[in-house]
């Protein structure tokens, strides 16, 4: 497991229903692109997170495959609407298997 | 340092075989393309990608993707040393078809923003970004 990943998901509290929301995410990860080397020339072998999912009450709002090519500390910023009071759940695979997981609670009001 | 008559020949082939190797990089940018839209013509209008005319660091360039009514949008950078950079699926509950996030750019080049519809058709929009340090390590 890569080291000190700590997920930060900024999401509102409260929105009226139907409401198109915001939402900012950021992982803390280092997205070990596979192409560097290190002092001597060996290859810093390739671990990045490859997949980040967000869904509201189980439905998803998007969905990304991520390559190497995405920075470290991955952000994504995108749009979501609530439909009514829920949770928010936000997922990244990590490339060895690991799954980070972060959940957000929106009030209808 | 002396070169002896076969470092020379192997330094010949490696100039050789890096030159070569900037058009391997594109003909692989445009397999994704050709995988992802299974060679289907792409409109010009509908997909809008923002990303930066100067990019000082490209370890970190942030770039915009909006594509309203899009199932899915793919990301290439054309220059790196794998093409691909995401891929945005948007589900029901997407408040807009767009994403904005960080990528890593290995130098000056273009960067391709394919959208799908729901319709079956597509949309492709390309910025070109300078960048003036590297983002893939050395």
């Amino acid at each position: 497991m890569a080291s000190g990943v700590r997920p930060r998901v900024k999401v509102p509290k409260s929105a009226s229903a139907g409401e198109t929301i915001t939402l900012k995410t950021l992982i803390s990860h280092p997205m070990e692109s596979g192409q560097r080397k290190d002092s001597s020339g060996n290859v810093i072998p390739r671990s990045i997170i490859n997949r980040f999912t967000c869904e509201f009450n189980g439905q998803m709002v998007v969905d990304v495959a991520m390559e190497p090519a995405i920075s470290t500390n991955p952000y994504f910023e995108f749009e979501a609407t609530v439909p009514e009071a829920g949770d928010f759940k936000f997922t990244w695979y990590d490339d060895d298997g690991d799954v980070y997981e972060e959940t957000k609670p929106v009030a209808i009001g | 340092m002396e070169f002896t008559r076969r470092d020379t020949i192997a330094l010949g082939l490696g100039a050789a075989a890096l030159t070569v190797l900037p058009f391997r990089v594109a003909a692989s940018a445009d397999d994704k393309i050709a995988e992802f839209t299974g060679g289907a013509d792409m409109k010009a209008e509908g997909i809008t990608l923002t990303a930066p005319e100067i990019a000082e660091n490209g370890n970190t360039v942030p770039i915009t993707v909006d594509a309203p009514g899009a199932a899915s949008i793919m990301v290439l950078a054309t220059g790196n040393p794998t093409p691909g950079v995401a891929q945005f699926n948007f589900g029901p509950l997407a408040g807009s078809q767009s994403a904005t996030t960080r990528i890593r750019l290995a130098g000056t080049q273009d960067v391709v923003a394919i959208a799908k519809f729901e319709d079956g058709s597509f949309a492709r929009a390309a910025s070109t970004v300078k960048v003036t340090i590297g983002g893939c390590g050395g």
